[in-house]
């Protein structure tokens, strides 16, 4: 009956996400501009940086449909290709996120230091992992798409890829939020 | 009197043979057990917590006692209440829907059987945490101070239910006791999300043809938007829980204010899912009660649909309210007003089931069955509960309820007079089914109007004594406040309470050997579950049924529709197969979360952390490559 | 609309309140300020309301079991009622009504009693929740001191509240309901007593260990003995010579200075209350123990034995050190 049992479930999960970064963002915002020592984000932030890295995560969204795409057409090689695309995306994009969190705390910004320190890497931080955990997911979508081990590719790489768009789409609101804003 | 609808049942060798031994409840699939285990787990949890109410009660008998010390008694009311909202109500309600809802929608199971499971051994894992440390206190309350050990020289949890920074921080209780709470709960928020997306899809997706959304029972109704309370609101105290983690883990700062933190970003987030919560506690108990007054009075349900749609407004508006808990921490004079202006809109969707469950009496043939006494106490006691939320809803009168006995009077009568007596309710009504037996009558209203009598006799006082002043969570109070002989009282009430429990029990158990005979449609009820034996096979159904009404089973037999039918020929029956993964991946996960826990003690708690790694890693990959999901 | 007319049915609640028993001084029923009377106002109209509402539900729900329980004679079903649209929508719009009648009161109200002090001589009080005391501040005063507070009659108090640890609540029924002490903000209450006389006060909020013994009282005197009051705290402790030399000595000795302040003396720590004029107060250790030598005796020689976890600790002292010292601390008026 109507939409499919997994991706049923994936929606009503990633309506619980929506709760859960709401709440990490809304802890975010909340103490914006109220650390009592710095660095402050201007002390730390690089938009150049920060800004390559959102292209690429949503670089690999679009890798992500093409992916779905071919895996619903059933061209199992593309949709590998595709996938690949998608977690060497996801990877490069965790990489600037180590790159950047060891830069600021160089800078001497650590969970400690004040608000702005522990508010900014817990939520990055929590959306790394999903990240990470997205990467995870189509590495083990690849190889059992490849080992012939799933019934329903095209279904399962729907499901997956709604995760990744999600993620990607949080990214957009902690980029605009924790970062742009600081520059209006 | 009951004519139930007769189903021929072809049994199919294989099928209806229910396998038995340790090992096969260990790796259950099957909703019916998994639902059994949730029920006796949270009986025992109730007893437990009814225990510690009882040690509390006793310890208040009279003016400056002194049968428990102040920080014991501290961690009992905090147990008290984190046990009876999480491992009482919360799995008692969790029994219903695995039970019931496959049934009531037609079902063979849910749609994700070993998930199911899953979530039922991190619930008991959960509870294991909260409650473990009772036995290791009594053997580290003596350690020396300086040693490093001294962490564990108080372990039960003891920041009350609600746990309110900062007296939660490690500045406050630099003590295991807050770690053991927050892995505890942390464990058990993830449990009941997994239940809540598992019970979302089976919701939508597994009714049996012809059953659409309005044609769905009231009672699955209610699951339905449980549900989406538990996976919407679970997530705010699973961010909170993080917070406070990180500031007693790793010297962040969020509820610190020295370092520009504020202690009442806990209570807002906190109570964002502390009042959805409390939704979550009454709406399965509101479910039940919409299935029991109907049957018993052989009428439809009153304006049904009115009755599903305030059900999902109250759980809309649950999220808009949370702030009525914080009327006295001064957010100042707007948010106040618009706060208690939204908490008092409640009022009307629920006045509307209160008033369509009476006219739903109104005009029927009433048969006062102990499952339809307790459904009667229900909205009697909730009614009176609810309206004392109402005088808490204006601030300016609950700065002076706030924190008091009223407050406490308050959410007993909507917890206990409210979802306990829908459960018991639920009990009685569903135990025929469960067991193929009936509980016993004669004790039945033995028992309830011992509950009824020792119910009120133990939370009505606390009105007064409340409004006399008495401060809630005061392990002792003086003489001369005027309060001591209510407060006898209410020790005298609880007392007579805990017998009608222990009546109960001791009911419960026997008519599970030796209870009279139940058919397998004893109530001349109207919904699916009624046209399988009593218990059901492990296939639930030969046939799935065809459903044209929204009380099936009721208009098979008296008409004027068919109700449902039951398709031509054989049909092929798919059951999952048992497996031990859920359970491993359970252990995976509650060893992680608790690592937390360790970690505070030394680093080499490391390895436990990497151990549940390790098992989350291998349950969840063989699960996925094990066949049948 | 007029509050008056709503409180004059409050007597009836309380007669049949106080015919359970007793005397009950933090009873929230007898208020003596305009704040605590206001909110006693909505309380009963609110009262009438649920209980008109509570009888109309358990009335109408025993009346319907009554009326319609089955006789076991019955040959037919009942008629198969499914609803009635005209009458789930009156029992959808009445109440709103009612809470309309609820709402308006409350809303102004609300805003009422937060509004800014524009009184003159409003009298401020900082008040600071400790674990487990109150400390009391009269910043335009000069006067510091713990666990009793003073304030004159008919005069506009406000409290601003604070705390450095954990959140208390600073609650006393008869005078000014209550409000958090919550760390790192300041609150405010504001009202006016009506009644001379001494009440009961608590912290409301679950502070750990001796939340159950965070008491304090409130004095309301005269606004000539309240001058007086004030004047006799400002001074230093009238002591005779030999006995403040004498006791002071025993009170450096034994370690006392580490913590606790008395006015005129090298005393002037901020840990444990102020203790200059703790010979004039009712009540020692926040409201728990009646000030008199016994008490004091009592204390001092094991805090957390009266007060669970109290953060003045056991100093081991010797029966003298501690009949000396309550012998000054008495003396310190
Ligand atoms: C099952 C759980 C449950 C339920 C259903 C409710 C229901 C309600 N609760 Fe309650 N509440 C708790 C559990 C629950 N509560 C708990 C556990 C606490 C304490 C937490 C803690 O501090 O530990 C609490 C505390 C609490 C507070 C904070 C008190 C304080 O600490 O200062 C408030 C304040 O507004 C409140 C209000 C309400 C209201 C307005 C409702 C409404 O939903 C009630 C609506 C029902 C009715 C009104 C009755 C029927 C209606 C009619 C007959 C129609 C006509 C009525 C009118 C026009 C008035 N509750
Ligand atoms: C569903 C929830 C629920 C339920 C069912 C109950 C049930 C009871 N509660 Fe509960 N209570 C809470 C939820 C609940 N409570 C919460 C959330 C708090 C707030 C905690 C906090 O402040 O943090 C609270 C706080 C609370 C307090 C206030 C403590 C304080 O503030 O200092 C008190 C005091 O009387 C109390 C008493 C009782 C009693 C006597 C029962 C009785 O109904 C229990 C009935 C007894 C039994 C079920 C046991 C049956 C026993 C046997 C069968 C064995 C027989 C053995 C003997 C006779 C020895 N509770
Ligand atoms: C380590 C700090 C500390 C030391 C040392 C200390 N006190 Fe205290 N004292 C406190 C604190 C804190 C309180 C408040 C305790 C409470 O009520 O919970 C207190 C309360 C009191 C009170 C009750 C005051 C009141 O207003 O009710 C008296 C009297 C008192 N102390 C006397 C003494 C004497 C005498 C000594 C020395 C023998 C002493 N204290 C040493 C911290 C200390
Ligand atoms: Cu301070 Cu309770
Ligand atoms: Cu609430």
């Amino acid at each position: 009956m109507g939409v499919d049992n997994y991706k049923l479930a994936m929606w009503t999960f990633l309506g619980s996400e929506c709760f859960f970064f709401g709440s990490l963002i809304g802890t975010y915002m909340s103490y914006r501009g109220k650390s009592l020592t710095g660095p402050y984000p201007l002390d730390v932030f690089d938009p150049a940086v920060t800004s390559i890295s959102t292209f690429d995560l949503l670089a690999s969204s679009l890798f992500m449909v093409l992916a779905v795409h071919y895996a619903k057409a059933g061209e199992i090689n593309k949709m590998l290709g595709w996938v690949a695309a998608t977690m060497v995306g996801g990877l490069i994009f965790l990489g600037f996120q180590y790159y950047e969190f060891s830069h600021f705390v160089h800078e001497g910004l650590t969970l400690k230091s004040n608000l702005f320190g522990a508010t900014f890497y817990v939520l990055t931080g929590f959306h790394g992992t999903h990240v990470a955990v997205g990467v995870l997911l189509l590495g083990s979508l690849a190889w059992s798409a490849k080992r012939g081990h799933l019934a329903n590719i095209g279904e399962t790489t729907e499901v997956i890829g709604l995760y990744w768009h999600f993620v990607d789409v949080v990214w957009i609101v902690i980029f605009t939020l924790v970062y742009l804003l600081e520059y209006t | 009197m009951a004519t139930p609808a007769a189903v021929p049942h072809t049994h199919e060798a294989g099928h209806s043979a229910s396998p038995s031994g340790l090992w096969s409840w260990l790796t259950t699939v099957d909703h019916k057990r998994i639902g059994i285990l949730y029920g006796l787990s949270a009986l025992a949890f109730f007893v437990l917590g009814g225990v510690e109410g009882l040690i509390i009660r006793s310890q208040l008998s009279v003016p400056n006692n002194d049968l428990v010390s102040a920080p014991f008694y501290n961690a009992l009311f905090t147990m008290h209440g984190t046990t009876m909202i999480f491992l009482g109500v919360m799995p008692l309600s969790a029994a219903f829907f695995n039970y019931m809802i496959p049934l009531q929608i037609g079902a063979r199971d849910v749609v994700f059987p070993r998930l199911n499971a899953f979530s039922y051994w991190l619930f008991l894992f959960g509870a294991f945490v909260l409650n473990v440390p009772f036995l290791i206190q009594p053997f580290t309350a003596g350690l020396d101070p300086s040693s490093t050990l001294a962490p564990l020289i108080r372990v039960i949890p003891d920041g009350g239910w609600f746990g309110y920074a900062t007296l939660t921080g490690k500045e406050f209780s630099p003590y295991l006791s807050i770690d053991f709470w927050v892995a505890g709960l942390q464990i058990l928020g993830i449990a009941s999300m997994a239940a809540g997306f598992n019970f979302i899809v089976t919701i939508f997706n597994m009714r049996a043809p012809g059953m659409t959304m309005l044609r769905m029972p009231v009672f699955t109704w209610m699951t339905l938007v449980v549900q989406f309370l538990v996976v919407l609101s679970f997530p705010c105290i699973t961010v909170a829980l993080i917070l406070l983690l990180m500031d007693r883990l790793f010297g962040t700062h969020f509820y610190i204010p020295s370092a520009g933190g504020d202690p009442l970003l806990w209570q807002h987030l906190f109570w964002l899912f502390g009042h959805p919560e409390v939704y979550i506690l009454i709406l399965p108990a509101m479910g039940i009660v919409s299935e029991v007054l109907p049957v018993f009075s052989r009428k439809p349900l009153f304006g049904a649909p009115f009755v599903i749609f305030s059900g999902i407004t109250i759980g809309l508006l649950g999220f808009g309210v949370w702030a009525h808990h914080m009327f006295t921490t001064g957010l100042g004079a707007a948010a106040d007003a618009a706060f208690s202006v939204t908490t008092m809109l409640i009022a009307i969707p629920t006045g509307v089931k209160i008033f369509n469950w009476i006219f739903t009496l109104w005009g029927g043939q009433i048969r006062l069955t102990t499952s339809m006494l307790f459904a009667l106490g229900f909205v009697g006691m909730f009614t009176m509960g609810g309206l004392s939320g109402i005088m808490h809803s204006s601030p300016p009168v609950d700065l002076q309820q706030q924190d008091s006995y009223f407050v406490v009077a308050h959410f007993h009568y909507v917890l206990f007079g409210g979802a306990i007596f829908g459960l018991f309710s639920g009990i009685y009504y569903w135990f025929p089914k469960m067991s193929g037996r009936f509980l016993d009558e004669t004790w039945g209203k033995i028992i309830f109007a011992l509950v009824l009598g020792g119910f009120n006799l133990t939370f009505f006082p606390m009105h007064f004594v409340g409004a006399w002043g008495m401060p809630r969570r005061i392990y002792t109070y003086d003489e001369g406040m005027g309060w001591d002989q209510v407060n006898l009282l209410e020790t005298i009430g609880a007392f007579t309470l805990a017998f009608g429990v222990l009546l109960f029990l001791i009911s419960f158990f026997r008519s599970m050997r030796n209870g009279a005979k139940a058919g397998a449609n004893p109530w001349d009820a109207a919904t699916l579950e009624w046209i399988t034996t009593s218990p059901p096979a492990v296939h639930n159904f030969d046939k799935t049924p065809m459903v044209y009404s929204d009380r099936p089973v009721w208009e098979k037999s008296h008409g004027p529709g068919p109700g449902y039918s039951l398709p031509e020929g054989e049909e092929h029956i798919h059951l999952p197969p048992p497996s031990i993964k859920p359970l491993i991946g359970a252990v995976g996960v509650g060893m992680f979360l608790t690592s937390f826990v360790a970690l505070n003690l030394s680093i080499l708690a490391l390895g436990m952390t990497a151990l549940g790694l390790a098992l989350i890693f291998y349950s969840f990959y063989t699960w996925f490559l094990e066949p049948g999901h | 609309m007029k509050p008056t007319r709503a409180s004059l049915l409050l007597p009836l609640v309380m007669v049949v309140l106080a015919a359970c028993g007793g005397d009950h001084p933090m009873s929230t029923f007898i208020a003596h300020s305009d704040l605590t009377r206001e909110i006693n106002a909505i309380y009963s109209r609110i009262f009438w309301w649920t209980a008109l509402l509570f009888l109309l539900v358990q009335g109408g729900l025993i009346y319907v079991v009554l009326r319609f329980r089955a006789k076991g004679t019955e040959t037919a079903n009942p008629e198969q009622v499914h609803g009635n649209i005209r009458l789930e929508l009156t029992w959808t719009i009445l109440p709103i009504f009612i809470l309309m009648h609820i709402a308006i009161p409350t809303v102004s109200l609300i805003f009422k009693s937060q509004a800014q002090t524009t009184e003159e001589n409003a009298v401020l009080v900082n008040a600071l929740g400790k674990q487990w005391w109150f400390a009391f501040e009269y910043p335009e005063l000069g006067v510091t001191t713990a666990n009793e507070m003073h304030v004159p009659l008919g005069t506009e108090i406000e409290v601003r509240l604070q705390s450095d640890n954990v959140i208390h609540s600073f609650w006393v029924p008869q005078l000014m309901a209550k409000r958090d002490m919550v760390p790192g903000r300041v609150n405010h209450i504001k009202f006016k007593a009506e009644k001379l006389g001494e009440f009961y006060g608590q912290c409301a909020e679950y502070c750990g260990d001796s939340h159950a013994l965070m008491k304090f009282r409130v004095v309301v005197d005269t606004p000539e003995d309240f001058a007086k009051w004030i004047a006799s705290q400002k001074a230093p402790a009238e002591t005779e010579a030999a006995t403040a030399q004498a006791g002071f000595q025993a009170f450096q000795g034994a370690g006392c200075v580490a913590c606790h302040a008395i006015n005129g003396t090298t005393a002037a720590a901020v840990i444990g209350p102020d203790l200059t004029h703790v010979g004039s107060r009712t009540m020692i250790a926040s409201g728990i123990l009646e000030n008199n030598e016994e008490n004091l005796k009592k204390w001092i020689k094991d805090p957390p034995g009266v007060k669970p976890g109290s953060k003045m600790p056991n100093l081991n002292l010797s029966d003298e050190q501690v009949a000396s010292l309550a012998a000054y601390l008495q003396t310190l008026k």
